[in-house]
C-alpha cells in the first residue's frame, strides 16, 4: 500500500492538536453486539452513509459532539477476524493501519467474552490506541455473568467502559473516555501466545524492517505465518528472507498440529481469550434453569411446521402491508403531484416544453415509487431484520435456496426484490462467494419489483381478471426456480454453504431502524433519481426530435410479428427501460385511453405484462449491477433477459391464441 | 476381474464423477487407458456386483456401497503418497504411480498404523483431501487428541459428524476437513480442536444445524456441519 506518503511514520509523538484538524475514531467489532446502536449514540442522527473508496461495502460516518470537541466516527464493517481475506476484514485493516484513527474503540457483547476477544487480539495486534465497551452489559447479568472490569482493562492495558448502547447506558462515560484516550494514547499489551508459535513470530520479526508497509512488525509477522496473500506479496519486495523464514515455520507447525497453520494461530489466540475469560469472569448459576426469551421464541419460529406458516406471514404482511399502505400514499400523492404539471408523456409540442416534462415526470416517477412503497417496505424488514427474525427465516429457508444454487441468507435480497431491485443487487453484498452474489443478483432482477407488480396489476388484474395475473406472478416464480437451477450448474465458480450467527431476539431499537431505512432509502435516492430524469429527459427528448419514431419500425419484427404486440409497443418498451411502469402511462398517452381493454385484446394484455416483467431491467437497476459486477456483467444479464422475454413471450402469443 | 482392477474402476469413476456428475464410457477409457469396449464390459460386471448404477450410453454412477469402497482405496492411495513423500522422500512425481500400485495390497490394521505413524495428515502431497477413515476412529483418533479432554478418553466415544449429534447433545470437536476458507472461518467464530459444542437443533430437510459454541449460538450449513467431526459425551448436563 502506498497510503502512508503524508504521513509521519508509525511512531509518530503524540499531537497535542490532531494535525487532521479533528480526531477520528474508529467503531469496530463483530456483527450483532450493538455496534450500530454505540454509532447512533455517539453521533446522533447526524449520520452520512456511502462506500468505501472503490470497494461495495457500506461506510457509516459520523460526527460526535463532546465537551466542545468534535470527533469523526466511522462505523468500520462487523467482522469476527482479520484472517480471511473478505472485503469488509481488508476495508477494517486497512483503515486501521493506514488512516492512523486516533481512537479504535472495540464494541464487546458482554455475554459472548470469549469470541469477543478473539477479535480484540487481532485489534491490539495492530498497534491502535483501543477502548473496549462492553455492550449489553444487561443482558450479562440476566444470565448471570459477572466480568471483573478492572482486571480486564489491566490484563490488556486498555480503558473498559460498561456500556448498554440501546438504552443510552454508558455513553456519555464512553464519550469521555474517547477524549482521554485520544491524549493519553493507551497501546494494549503485547499478549504472548504458546512458545511454539511466538518463538517462530520472533524469529520473523527479526528479518523485518520497522514499520513495513504501515503495519506493526508483530502484525506482519504474524501474517506471514498465517500465508495472508496480500502480506506476503507486500514483504516480497522488503524481506524475501522474512516471507521464506513464515513459510518454513508454517509448515514445521503443520506438521506438528496436523492442521493448517490459520487454525494453529486461531486456536492460539482462543486459548489466550479462554485465560483472559477465565481471569475476569465469573458465572452464578441462575436460579432454575428456565429457557430464555429466545429459546421459547425459537421453538415457534423454527418450528418445523409453525416455522414456515409464520414466515408466509411474515412475508405476506410485509407485501400486503406495502402495497396497501403504498397503494394509498401514491394515490394521493400523484393526485397532489399532478396538479402542478401534468404526468403524462409529452408527445408533441415545444423543446423546452419536452424536456421539462421529461424531467417531471422522471422525478415524480422516482418520489412515486420511493415515498409509497419503498420506505414503508423497507421500515418493516427492517424491523424483522432488527428484531432477529430475518436471521431465523434464512434459517428455515436455506435448504430450499439450495435448489437455487443459493443458501439461507440470499432470502434478504430476493426479498428486498420486491420493494426495489436496486437495493436488492446491493444487498447481494452479504453473500460470501462471487458465483452466488452473481446468482442471486441475476435472480432479484427476475423478482416481480414494486413498479412491475403495479403494471401487472394495473393491466392484467384489472383489463383480463386477477386469475391471470396471479398466474403470470407463479409463472415468474417457476421461471426464478429454473433460471437458479441452470445458473448453478452453468455459472463457474464454488458454492459455499452459509454460516451464520443467530443473534438473541430484542425489541427493535428505534434509532437503528429509522437510520437503517434511511440509508438504504438514501443510497437508492442517489441511483434511482439522476436515472429517473437524465434518462426520461433522454428518451423525451429524442422521442419528440423523431428520433424513437424509426424504433417502431425497428422493432416492428419482434413486436408485432413475434409478439403480435401492436407496433407503437415498440417505444412503450424502450420508456419501459427508465422505470417500468413508464410503460404504463407511454400507453395511455399514445392510445389516449386508459382502459386498455378497448384497444388490446385479452391475450395481447397477457403478453405486454409478461415481456414489460422479464424483457430487461430498468435503468437504475442496470447501474446498480454495473457498480457492483461490472459492465460486462450488466450487459450479459440485459442481454439474457431480452433474449428470455422475447422467447417466452412469442410463445405465450401463440399458445394464448388458442384458446382466450 | 481381480479385485485389484475392481479397485481402480471404482477410483477412477469417483475422480470424474465428482467433476462432471456422471462417469462417461468414454471418460473412464481415457483416464485408464483401456479399450471402450472392455470398460462397458467392467461396468456390466460392477453393477452386477452392486457398486455402481450403470445406464449404457449414459454412464455409470456409484452406489453407496461403491463409494464407500472406492473412498477406502482412494484415503489409502493418499496416505500412502504422503508415507513415500514424508517419511522415504521418494520424488514426488514418482509417489502417483507407486501408491497406485501398493493401494490395493494394504491392510486395514497396515492403514491405521500408517495414518498413525504419518499423525493423521489432513491433505495428500499433491494438495487433495484426506478423508477420515470411518471405522476403527479410536485407534486414529488417539494421535489427534493428545490430551484426554472434559468427555474423558476417546475410547469411550467414537467420533461422529457433529449431524449425528442428538438436539442438546454435547460434543467436543476433534477434527474439520473441508474447503480451506471454510475451516478458517468456522475457526475464527470459535470452533477450535478440543471445544465443547453443543448441538440445539436440526432445521427440518436437512436444513442448518443450530449449535451453542463459547456461549453464541451459530448456525452451520448441513454439509458444512458434516465435516466437523466431535467426540459425543451424551446428554446434555
Amino acid at each position: 500500500m502506498t497510503g502512508c506518503g503524508d504521513c509521519a511514520g508509525c511512531n509518530r509523538p503524540i499531537p497535542k492538536e490532531s494535525p487532521r484538524g479533528e480526531y477520528v475514531v474508529a467503531l469496530a467489532g463483530n456483527a450483532n453486539v450493538g455496534k450500530s446502536a454505540t454509532f447512533n449514540q455517539l453521533t446522533g442522527v447526524d449520520q452520512d452513509i456511502g462506500n468505501w473508496p472503490g470497494k461495495t461495502v457500506e461506510r457509516a460516518e459520523g460526527i460526535l459532539q463532546h465537551r466542545g470537541q468534535r470527533i469523526r466516527v466511522i462505523d468500520l464493517p462487523g467482522i469476527y477476524s482479520i484472517s480471511t481475506l473478505s472485503t469488509e476484514e481488508q476495508v477494517s485493516r486497512e483503515f486501521i493501519a493506514h488512516d492512523h484513527p486516533d481512537v479504535v474503540i472495540n464494541v464487546i457483547d458482554a455475554s459472548s467474552l470469549e469470541r469477543n476477544l478473539f477479535f480484540t487480539l487481532q485489534l491490539a495486534e495492530l498497534e491502535s490506541p483501543l477502548i473496549l465497551a462492553l455492550n449489553q452489559m444487561d443482558r450479562a447479568t440476566e444470565s448471570g455473568i459477572a466480568i471483573d472490569l478492572r482486571k480486564l482493562s489491566e490484563i490488556l492495558g486498555v480503558p473498559v467502559v460498561p456500556t448498554i448502547a440501546i438504552q443510552g447506558k454508558g455513553i456519555v462515560e464512553l464519550s469521555d473516555a474517547v477524549l482521554t484516550a485520544i491524549r493519553s494514547r493507551p497501546k494494549p499489551h503485547t499478549l504472548e501466545y504458546g512458545r511454539e508459535v511466538e518463538d517462530r513470530i520472533r524469529k520473523i520479526m527479526a528479518f523485518l524492517p520497522a514499520g513495513a508497509g504501515g503495519y506493526p512488525p508483530r502484525w506482519t509477522a504474524i501474517k506471514l505465518l498465517e500465508g495472508d496473500s496480500d502480506t506476503v506479496w507486500e514483504a516480497k519486495k522488503q524481506s524475501p528472507e522474512a516471507v521464506r523464514a513464515a513459510r518454513d515455520s508454517a509448515e514445521e507447525l503443520e506438521k506438528m498440529h496436523g492442521e493448517p497453520v490459520g487454525m494453529v494461530l486461531s486456536g492460539e489466540r482462543y486459548h489466550v481469550a479462554e485465560q483472559i475469560v477465565s481471569d475476569v469472569m465469573t458465572i452464578h448459576t441462575r436460579s432454575g434453569n428456565h429457557p430464555s426469551l429466545t429459546d421459547r421464541i425459537d421453538r415457534i419460529a423454527l418450528h418445523p411446521v409453525m416455522g414456515y406458516i409464520l414466515l408466509v406471514l411474515a412475508i405476506g404482511g410485509l407485501l400486503g402491508w406495502t402495497f396497501i399502505i403504498g397503494a394509498w400514499i401514491s394515490d394521493f400523492l400523484t393526485a397532489f403531484l399532478a396538479g402542478i404539471a401534468p404526468l403524462h408523456p409529452l408527445v408533441n409540442g415545444s423543446v423546452a416544453d419536452i424536456i421539462f416534462n421529461g424531467a417531471w415526470t422522471g422525478l415524480v416517477a422516482a418520489l412515486t415509487l420511493i415515498i409509497p412503497y419503498v420506505i414503508p417496505f423497507y421500515l418493516f424488514l427492517s424491523l424483522i431484520e432488527d428484531s432477529g427474525f430475518l436471521t431465523r427465516f434464512s434459517l428455515m429457508l436455506d435448504r430450499g435456496m439450495h435448489k437455487l444454487g443459493l443458501h439461507g441468507k440470499a432470502i434478504i435480497p430476493l426479498i428486498l426484490g420486491f420493494g426495489c431491485s436496486v437495493p436488492a443487487c446491493f444487498a447481494c453484498r452479504i453473500i460470501e462467494s462471487p458465483k452466488q452474489k452473481y446468482i442471486a443478483a441475476f435472480l432479484v432482477t427476475l423478482v416481480p419489483c414494486s413498479a412491475r407488480i403495479i403494471v401487472i396489476l394495473s393491466v392484467v388484474a384489472v383489463f383480463v381478471n386477477i386469475w391471470w395475473a396471479l398466474a403470470l406472478f407463479i409463472f415468474e416464480f417457476i421461471l426464478i426456480v429454473i433460471l437458479g437451477r441452470v445458473a448453478f450448474r452453468v455459472i463457474p465458480g464454488e458454492s459455499v454453504g452459509m454460516i451464520m450467527e443467530m443473534p438473541d431476539y430484542h425489541i427493535p431499537s428505534f434509532p437503528v431502524v429509522l437510520s437503517q431505512t434511511w440509508g438504504r432509502t438514501r443510497s437508492l435516492i442517489w441511483i434511482v433519481l439522476p436515472a429517473y430524469v437524465i434518462g426520461s429527459i433522454g428518451i423525451t427528448a429524442a422521442y419528440a426530435a423523431g428520433l424513437l419514431g424509426p424504433v417502431n419500425a425497428v422493432l416492428s419484427p419482434v413486436t408485432v410479428v413475434l409478439l403480435g404486440l401492436p407496433a407503437v409497443t415498440g417505444i412503450v418498451f424502450v420508456f419501459g427501460i427508465i422505470r417500468k411502469e413508464m410503460t404504463i402511462l407511454t400507453l395511455a398517452a399514445l392510445f389516449g385511453t386508459t382502459v386498455f381493454s378497448t384497444v388490446l385484446t385479452p391475450v395481447q394484455l397477457i403478453v405486454f405484462a409478461l415481456v414489460t416483467m422479464i424483457y430487461v431491467p430498468c435503468l437504475s437497476t442496470i447501474l446498480a449491477l454495473a457498480q457492483e459486477f461490472g459492465w460486462k456483467q450488466a450487459i450479459l444479464i440485459c442481454l439474457l433477459e431480452i433474449v428470455l422475454a422475447v422467447g417466452i413471450g412469442a410463445v405465450a402469443f401463440r399458445v394464448l391464441s388458442l384458446f382466450l | 476381474m481381480t479385485s485389484e482392477q475392481l479397485e481402480e474402476y471404482l477410483e477412477s469413476i469417483l475422480d470424474i464423477e465428482e467433476k462432471e456428475g456422471i462417469a462417461k464410457t468414454s471418460a473412464i477409457a481415457k483416464c485408464l487407458k483401456v479399450s471402450p469396449a472392455s470398460v462397458t464390459e467392467a461396468l456390466q460386471v460392477l453393477a452386477e456386483k452392486g457398486f455402481i448404477h450403470y445406464e449404457p450410453y449414459r454412464g455409470a454412477v456409484l452406489s453407496d456401497r461403491g463409494r464407500e469402497a472406492a473412498k477406502k482405496v482412494k484415503r489409502r492411495h493418499r496416505l500412502l503418497e504422503v508415507f513415500l513423500t514424508d517419511v522415504l522422500h521418494i520424488n514426488r512425481e514418482n509417489v502417483h504411480d507407486e501408491a497406485c500400485r501398493m493401494e490395493h495390497t494394504l491392510s486395514d490394521e497396515t492403514e491405521c498404523a500408517l495414518c498413525k505413524l504419518l499423525k493423521a495428515p489432513a491433505r495428500c502431497p499433491h494438495g487433495s483431501l484426506i478423508e477420515a477413515c470411518d471405522r476403527g476412529v479410536e485407534s486414529c483418533s488417539s494421535c489427534l487428541t493428545e490430551k484426554e479432554t472434559a468427555c474423558g478418553s476417546a475410547r469411550d466415544h467414537p467420533l461422529i459428524p457433529l449431524t449425528s449429534l442428538e438436539p442438546g447433545q454435547k460434543g467436543v470437536i476433534a477434527f474439520i476437513r473441508g474447503d480451506n476458507k471454510v475451516v478458517q472461518r468456522l475457526t475464527d467464530l470459535g470452533l477450535t480442536l478440543r471445544t465443547e459444542i453443543a448441538l440445539v437443533r436440526k432445521a427440518p430437510l436437512l436444513g442448518p444445524v443450530e449449535i451453542s459454541v463459547r456461549k453464541t449460538r451459530l448456525a452451520i450449513d448441513h454439509a458444512i456441519a458434516d465435516h466437523v467431526f466431535v467426540q459425543g459425551c451424551g446428554e446434555n448436563a
